[in-house]
């Protein structure tokens, strides 16, 4: 029985058995055998059992995350029938009467040394393959159960210490109700995929592996941040009641799904969504989304071993933008580097990588693959309402310089024959303060400005979002942030130009009245978030908002705006 | 006995994806088939043989096929490198 604390990081109720997805106790012993021909037959049963879960995990990795992205476990089945890794673990038996696991991680661990001593990264990254396969084997042989969230199948709250983003697309939502970790925020990667999975989470609870025991009940409390491990009848009640009425809540939400989003004295705003994958649109669909307003292309580059094809990407557009119709699409481009790795481009490891080597620095510098990139979005982009954005923009140059790489590959793709629409508009994110500061310049130049808020504060608050010890300075509601925020708002609006927000504090009901006074033109969120927002939006005069801005961007600390708006708008 | 030499022109050399296709290709016949790398000579039906090559850009490799069917293996493995876009 217990409480715990944690940050709400996708909202909604999920009751369930608790799933430890974590490495479990691989230690063992050595031991002398009497028999090497049992221990030889011991190890072949766990190979063999090793090789059915891969064969399966392939298979699930190819509905949820397609062809090329299964093959990586080929390459893990081939391991384990290899002669070269198989023949020297029975001969350490054989020659050494000792026992399997011994045998098992002699060999595996010279593998590992030898591929961690290779030149290229890419080799070196290998080791970590043999060590996956090896571990699974391992757990076979001490009968252990080994963990794999692509092979649940009853309905379980994954526990864990932080999840992976490819631990994250194994998730399968039939099964899967919900999730706590012990690390992350709002905004680490875990959380926006809980998100866009819609499944409730709790993260950064620090202890919740240690607490909560394997198949113990577990609620998960996505709208206040707690976890309930073992419930009393009566807690496990009152969670019931408190799911019905989300549930009920989310049924009043709906009917505002095909609504247009109008503040009560009559002033349009735009909520569109933040998405991943052209899975996601029909999630944007379904919460009533005008649009996207983030497409997030990261994900076509990551958890594979090579750079997606100008074919690949194509698809992947043209599928979104055919979904929207005539609805706005906002792709950013390539936002690589800073906490997001791509182990084949092998860039060396920086101190420092929020203040690096990213976005469209990376891409400026190899525009061999930005080029791909800006080509399958032109082509794509006579499939429907298509907008660019760059991301990380820090000055006129930079955009000057990504707008004439679009422009060459324009143009050459005329000369090759393809059609494209001549009225896409090209933006950028607004998450530098350089960038915020420089507004009214950078609006002479750029149709649209989205500010990125995530960065945005980060940056303006010299506070990693990733370290808990100085999360207290993550302040979305600060003067200074509001004072930026408005400050790049007037500066669009001047040159007859839209802003829009694709932030986390674009979808928060604080946030929200202050944005509308302050002029934002599109907010852009998790989809489960739209229709919340437009429920909060119907009930708020902006004149009135308006009237309250100087205020604000006068006052003196984020508490005290906090307070004023809970105070003026009931929360 | 047959060879050939060839020059990886992939950017990560021989990488995890395409190594499976050829040890899965090299496995499906009789002969024996070997990869030859700085001075080191792996069997090409192993992945670990081959991965621990560690084969990068630019790298010559030289591959030999022995056996009743070496003629059609050399030029299956040949073929395996061409499509994948490895080598020439």
């Amino acid at each position: 029985m217990g409480n715990i604390n944690g940050i709400a990081a996708s909202s909604g109720i999920a009751i369930a058995k608790a799933y430890h997805l974590a490495v479990p106790n691989l230690s063992f012993e050595k031991r002398t055998i009497e028999s090497s021909e049992e221990e030889i037959n011991r190890l072949i049963e766990a190979l063999e059992t090793s090789k059915k879960e891969l064969e399966q995990i392939k298979e699930n990795a190819k509905k949820t995350l397609g062809d090329e992205h299964a093959e990586i476990f080929s390459a893990h089945l081939l391991v384990l029938s290899d002669p070269e890794m198989i023949n020297p673990i029975k001969d350490t038996i054989e020659t050494e009467m000792v026992n399997a696991e011994v045998a098992l991680d002699q060999t595996a661990n010279m593998f590992i040394d030898m591929f961690k001593n290779m030149d290229n990264a890419y080799m070196r990254e290998r080791a970590a393959d043999i060590q996956d396969v090896t571990k699974r084997v391992m757990a076979h042989l001490l009968q252990v159960s080994f963990p794999d969230p692509a092979l649940i199948d009853e309905e379980v709250i994954i526990v864990a210490e932080d999840l992976t983003p490819s631990d994250t697309a194994q998730l399968n939502k039939q099964f899967v109700k919900g999730f706590t970790t012990n690390i992350g925020g709002r905004t680490s990667h875990s959380a926006i995929m809980a998100r866009s999975l819609e499944i409730p989470a709790v993260v950064g609870t620090k202890t919740i592996t240690d607490q909560a025991n394997k198949n113990d009940l577990v609620i998960v409390d996505g709208i206040d941040g707690k976890v309930i491990i073992s419930p009393t009848e009566k807690e496990l009640q009152s969670y019931q009641e408190k799911q019905g009425q989300f549930e009920k809540q989310k049924r009043e939400w709906a009917k505002l799904k095909n609504e247009p989003t109008k503040s009560a004295d009559g002033v349009n705003v735009e909520l569109v969504a933040n998405i991943g994958t052209p899975e996601d649109v029909s999630g944007v669909i379904s919460n009533g989304g005008e649009g996207v307003g983030l497409y997030r292309t990261e994900f076509l580059y990551m958890g594979k071993s090579q750079l997606p094809t100008e074919e690949e990407q194509f698809n992947a557009y043209k599928s979104v933008l055919e979904q929207l119709g005539e609805k706005p699409v906002v792709v950013r481009t390539l936002d690589i580097g800073g906490d997001k790795e791509l182990d084949y481009l092998d860039l060396p490891k920086e101190l420092n990588p929020f203040l690096g080597f990213r976005a469209i620095r990376l891409c400026l510098e190899r525009d061999d693959i930005f080029r791909v990139q800006l080509r399958a979005l032109l082509r794509a982009s006579v499939h429907g309402n298509l907008k660019i954005m760059f991301p990380m923009i820090a000055t006129l140059e930079e955009f000057r310089q990504a707008k004439a790489i679009l422009m060459e590959e324009k143009d050459r793709l005329i000369s090759e024959g393809h059609s494209m629409s001549d009225s896409i508009e090209i933006g950028i994110m607004v998450e530098i303060p350089s960038t915020a500061v420089a507004a009214p310049q950078f609006a002479k130049e750029v149709d649209f400005f989205s500010i990125g808020t995530n960065d945005l504060i980060q940056y303006t608050m010299a506070a990693d979002r990733m370290n808990e010890r100085v999360s207290y300075l993550y302040q979305p509601y600060h003067p200074a942030i509001l004072n930026l925020v408005h400050h790049v708002i007037e500066a669009a609006h001047a040159e007859g130009k839209w802003a829009g927000m694709c932030g986390e504090m674009a979808g928060d009901s604080i946030a929200i009245p202050i944005l509308l006074g302050l002029g934002l033109d599109e907010f852009s969120m998790s989809a489960t978030s739209i229709l919340p927002a437009r429920t909060q939006i119907r009930d708020l005069s902006k004149a009135e908002l308006v009237g309250y801005k100087d205020k604000l961007l006068s006052m003196s600390t984020a508490d005290e705006v906090e307070q004023f708006i809970r105070e003026k708008t009931n929360q | 006995m047959v060879e050939r030499t060839i020059t990886i022109t992939d950017d990560t050399g021989i990488h995890a994806r395409p190594a499976t296709v050829l040890v899965n290709r090299a496995g499906g016949f009789e002969s024996d088939i070997n990869v030859e790398y700085k001075d080191k000579t792996v069997n090409l039906k192993s992945i670990m043989g081959i991965m621990s090559l560690g084969i990068p850009k630019d790298a010559q490799i030289r591959i030999t096929a022995v056996g009743s069917d070496e003629e059609d293996a050399i030029q299956a493995i040949v073929d395996v490198i061409k499509n994948e876009g490895l080598g020439e």
